[in-house]
This record gives structure tokens, C-alpha cells and sequence, in this order.
């Protein structure tokens, strides 16, 4: 049991400083901020809509997310393929769940980052008027449950391929079905013609449902279970993919 | 301390190791040879844990690797083909990283790395980022890492591949001294350096054992074992050494008026050097030159593994 906290812990380390070793890490976090800042504002208009809510803020998280984690995501298996390394690591002890575990903590530690560096928009909103903390703390649990969703998503497809832009197009599309499964336009259409049961049943399955009950700062069980169920299910089946493809 | 036992591996349809059985005991440093494709890093890949056998068994110091991998692994320190690395880490830092993983922490840690920092000779690049090194200190920086949990068997796959001559000297002076208390096992196609280190070496051909004996055995088999290279002056040289019984075959290299240069092939097993010289004295020949051949491997390795070839072709 030590043994696999010392080699998660070793691993993520590892993973961590090799986002800030390259420019990545800064354009993604650039990018990133710049994305939020530029829906919030022109899009969502934080100032002019007058209320001193961050809901103009979080809205945009499920699309800013489909497209920048995977992006994150992409290189975590795929690299260790094309360089050879994923040898080196299966080879000195390192088990499949201990590798995935500490790369996805390192990735979802990255993305809490870029995403606590949009503080000062709490503050805006404080000295704008009276937010409600608790809306605005649920709301960010709930956007980091949405980022590691997505980011269990592109690591699994980060595994299935050594070409980082295949990886990033299934990652991408994954999520946009994820999305749109609960996406109120497109169940709608839905809606028109096929059954309730049916349009409910596949829109249980997104994003959508479970990241607005937490904007709203209800924070439900059902909904954490939904999350930590996504994440323990594409990493059991990034495992699976590794087994099959490294045999380990 | 390595055991393998009818080693099989088939990727689809494509049989790469097919029945790979052998021992190697403490003390050995084994030469793992055969041509491309041979499926050499295929069998490594199954020793060292990473690639699971279609069929057969391996053991490392008893621990069975298929079913129990992290056990095996301990005791073995694996060197990859190309020498794969984490490009954006420094020397040390990645020393430092596959030393946590072995379980090293604190001046435990630092100690082990700075032991194999020095032993491999990679002071002068110890903090420098991987990807920008040379080929010699890459390598190097690779079979480091095998050694950092000083393990009892060092499974290194082409570990001189690319070097120029001084850096595989120092790579196989390594080698020696780690030899008497290790199994080394390392593939290579480079014959000369099986001479140079290996007390044993397999050669395997389309998936299969097809020799394993000691380097001076194997050389043995060679066609030219044994023959004698003779220049003298005299009369009637060359029949007359065709007619002694030792002798099978004689070749006339060079011929002018009374001195001649042969190549003198023995019978199976014979030496004729004892007869030529008691020929040269009762026909009162002078001897110029005479060499006798040790017998090559490569010879010895083209022979076995092109009939193999070829009847794998049919
Ligand atoms: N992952 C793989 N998938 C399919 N075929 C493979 C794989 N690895 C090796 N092979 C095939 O197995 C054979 C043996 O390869 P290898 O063990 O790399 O040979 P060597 O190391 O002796 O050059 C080759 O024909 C190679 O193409
Ligand atoms: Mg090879």
C-alpha cells in the first residue's frame, strides 16, 4: 500500500513538472483565462447584466473545457507510446491504476490551477455586490468535477492511440456527445419524437444535468456519485485499453 | 537465476518467439544474438516483465514474472532498445525519479545517484536536460538507471548500439565489472562484442534457439577453425602437403617460382599443424609465415542463421 502511494506520488510529481518544463503550461493557462474572461465578459456581460452572480462564468466551463482538456490530456499516454518511456515505467515495478492515478492527478491538479487563477473575478463580484459564497464555492467544486470528467475522458483516448491528434479529435467528440446528450436544445428536438423515457435515459448520461444542479448550488449526492462514476470508469477502461495494447 | 521455458509469442498471426527455452546461472554475462527479427527484444520484453508470453514460463530468482511482475521486476535492472527517456527531465532529475520508484528517498536516494552518476561517467551532463545529449551519454543515462536498486540481473537490449568505439569500450568495461556477482544478459549483433565480454551466447533465428555455447565453442564451428595460413619456399609445396592425412582441402593463394602462400584446411577435428612442420623439415622447405585461424563467429553466425532463414523461407 505504500509502495503505491510512493509510486501515484513519484509519478505525479513528475507529470507536474513537466507541464511547467515546457511553455505548455503557461499557454494553456493564458489561453485558458483569456477564454473565460472573453465569455464572461462580451458574451455572458458580467458588468452590464448587474447581478453579482458568477453564473455568466461557470455556463461556458463545459465548452471551454471539451476543447482545452483535451488538449491537456492528449499527450499523457500517447507521448509515453511514441517516446518508448512507457517501457521504462512498466518495467521498474510501476503498475498500470499507479501510473494512470498519478497522471491524472498531476492533469486535474494542473487544471485546479488555471482555474483558481480566475479569483479575481470572485472579488470583482464581491465588491460588485453581494454574491452568494456558497453558489460561488459549489459552482467551482462542480466545474472541477467537470474537469476531471473530461480529463478521465481524454486520458482514456490519450491511451487508445499514439497520435496526439487523434487522441485530442475522440476526446473532443466524446465530450461534445456528452454535452449535448442533456444540451436542453438538442433534447428537445429529441423530444419530438422519441419517447421520455428514452430522451431522460441518454440525457442522464451528460454532463449537463449534473453540472447545472451544482450551479446552483445545490450539491447532491446523485450528482457526485454521477462524476466519480465517470472518472472511475474511464480509468478502469484506460487500464483495460493499456493491457491490451502494452500488455500491461 | 533467469528461467525460461518454451517462451512463445505471437503478435496476431505473426509467431515472433517460438519455443525459447534456457538457464542462466550467477556469474554469467550471456550474449543474446541473431539477426533483425529475430524476436531478441521480444523475448527481453517477456523477461523483464513487459510484454505478458503467448505460452511458456519465465522465472527470475524463482518468482514467476507473468503473474507476478512487481516482484520480479526488484531484481531486475532493464535497459530498453534505443534507450528510451524522458526528454524534458535532467540527468539527475530523472535518476532521482526512477530511484523514488525503486523506493529510494532522502540521502539513501541522493547517494544511490550520485554513485551512478559517477560509475557511468555522467558528471559533465548531470544537469543537463536529456534531450539535448549525445547518443554515448543517452545511453549511458539509461543503463544508469539499471543500476540504481543494484539489482541481480541486468537485461540490456543493444546497450552499445550507435556508440562510437571509445564509448562502447567504456560501456563493456562497465559490463565486465559488474560481471561475477550479476547475470547479464544483453542482445546485440555486434559479434565482436560477444568476444569481447560475453562467457555465453544464444543465438536465436526466426523465433528459435539455434545455438548456445560459449564464444570459443561457437567460433570452433566455424569453417576456417583451425585452418593454417602457410608461406614457404621449396619445392612441390602444395601437392605434397595435399597427400598428408591430417589435411583436407588446400587452397593456392599466391604462387611465384618456388615460393608459395596455402590455405591449409584440416580434416573435421584434426590439427595438421604438427604434420607441416615435420613435412617442411624432411623435404627441407623454409617456413616464412604460418598462422593459424581461431575460427570467426560471424561465420559461424551467418552459417547457422541463413539455413535457418532459409528453411523458414520453404
Ligand atoms: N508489438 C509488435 N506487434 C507486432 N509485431 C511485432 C511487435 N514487436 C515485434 N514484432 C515482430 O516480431 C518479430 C521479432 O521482433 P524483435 O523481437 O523486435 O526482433 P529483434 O529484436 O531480434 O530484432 C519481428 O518480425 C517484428 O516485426
Ligand atoms: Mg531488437
Amino acid at each position: 500500500m505504500t509502495e503505491t502511494i510512493q509510486h501515484v506520488l513519484a509519478i505525479a510529481k513528475r507529470e507536474w513538472r513537466s507541464y511547467f518544463d515546457s511553455p505548455v503550461a503557461y499557454v494553456f493557462i493564458i489561453i485558458f483565462l483569456m477564454l473565460a474572461g472573453f465569455f464572461t465578459f462580451s458574451v455572458s456581460r458580467f458588468y452590464e447584466a448587474g447581478q453579482a452572480t458568477l453564473s455568466g462564468f461557470f455556463t461556458w466551463h463545459p465548452w471551454l473545457y471539451m476543447i482545452l482538456v483535451p488538449a491537456v490530456a492528449m499527450r499523457l499516454w500517447a507521448e509515453e507510446r511514441r517516446s518508448g518511456t512507457i517501457e521504462l515505467l512498466f518495467t521498474v515495478s510501476v503498475t498500470p491504476i499507479q501510473a494512470l492515478l498519478g497522471k491524472f492527478i498531476a492533469a486535474w491538479l494542473f487544471l485546479a490551477l488555471a482555474l483558481a487563477l480566475t479569483f479575481p473575478l470572485v472579488i470583482t463580484a464581491v465588491y460588485l455586490g453581494a454574491p452568494d459564497l456558497g453558489v460561488v464555492f459549489s459552482g467551482y467544486f462542480g466545474s472541477m468535477l467537470l474537469a476531471g470528467a473530461y480529463l478521465s475522458v481524454g486520458m482514456f483516448t490519450s491511451a487508445l492511440t499514439r497520435n496526439q491528434v487523434i487522441s485530442f479529435i475522440l476526446a473532443v467528440v466524446i465530450g461534445l456527445f456528452l454535452i449535448l446528450a442533456g444540451f436542453p436544445p438538442v433534447t428537445d428536438l429529441l423530444a419530438r419524437w422519441a419517447p421520455v423515457w428514452l430522451v431522460d435515459g441518454v440525457a442522464a448520461f451528460s454532463f449537463m444535468s449534473h453540472y447545472e444542479t451544482l450551479q446552483r448550488g445545490i450539491i447532491d449526492l446523485r450528482d457526485l456519485a454521477y462524476f466519480a462514476s465517470v472518472m472511475a470508469f474511464m480509468l478502469l477502461a484506460t487500464q483495460a485499453v493499456l493491457k491490451s495494447k502494452v500488455g500491461r | 537465476m533467469i528461467k525460461v521455458k518454451n517462451l512463445v509469442k505471437d503478435f496476431g498471426r505473426r509467431r515472433a518467439v517460438n519455443g525459447v527455452s534456457f538457464e542462466v546461472e550467477k556469474g554469467t554475462v550471456l550474449g543474446f544474438l541473431g539477426p533483425n527479427g529475430a524476436g531478441k527484444t521480444t523475448t527481453i520484453r517477456m523477461i523483464a516483465g513487459f510484454l505478458p508470453p503467448s505460452a511458456g514460463t519465465v522465472t527470475v530468482k524463482g518468482i514467476d514474472v507473468a503473474t507476478d511482475p512487481v516482484a520480479a521486476q526488484k531484481n531486475i535492472g532493464y535497459m530498453p532498445e534505443n534507450a528510451p527517456l524522458y526528454e524534458d527531465m535532467t540527468v539527475s532529475g530523472f535518476l532521482r525519479f526512477i530511484a523514488e520508484i525503486r523506493g529510494f528517498s532522502g540521502t539513501e536516494q541522493k547517494n544511490r545517484v550520485d554513485q551512478v552518476i559517477e560509475r557511468c561517467f555522467l558528471q559533465p551532463v548531470k544537469n543537463q536536460t536529456i534531450d539535448t545529449l549525445s547518443k554515448g551519454y543517452r545511453q549511458r543515462t539509461c543503463f544508469a538507471q539499471t543500476l540504481l536498486h543494484d539489482p541481480d540481473i541486468l537485461l540490456l537490449d543493444e546497450p552499445t548500439e550507435g556508440l562510437d568505439p571509445n564509448q562502447k569500450q567504456v560501456v563493456r568495461d562497465m559490463i565486465r565489472e559488474m560481471a561475477p556477482e550479476k547475470v547479464i544478459m544483453l542482445s546485440t549483433h555486434v559479434l565482436e562484442e560477444v568476444e569481447a565480454i560475453c562467457t555465453r551466447a544464444i543465438i536465436i533465428s526466426a523465433g528459435k534457439v539455434v545455438a548456445d555455447d560459449s564464444p570459443a565453442a561457437l567460433r570452433q564451428r566455424s569453417s576456417s577453425y583451425n585452418a593454417v595460413e602457410l608461406a614457404a619456399k621449396g619445392q612441390g609445396i602444395a601437392e605434397k602437403t595435399g597427400e598428408l592425412p591430417e589435411v583436407g582441402k588446400t587452397e593456392v593463394l599466391e604462387a611465384a617460382g618456388d615460393t608459395c602462400r596455402l590455405r591449409i584446411f584440416p580434416k573435421a577435428g584434426k590439427n595438421a599443424v604438427p604434420a607441416l612442420l615435420a613435412a617442411a623439415q624432411q623435404q627441407g622447405w623454409t617456413i616464412e609465415d604460418l598462422k593459424v585461424d581461431e575460427g570467426r563467429l560471424d561465420d559461424v553466425f551467418r552459417q547457422i542463421t541463413t539455413t535457418e532463414d532459409t528453411k523458414e523461407a520453404e
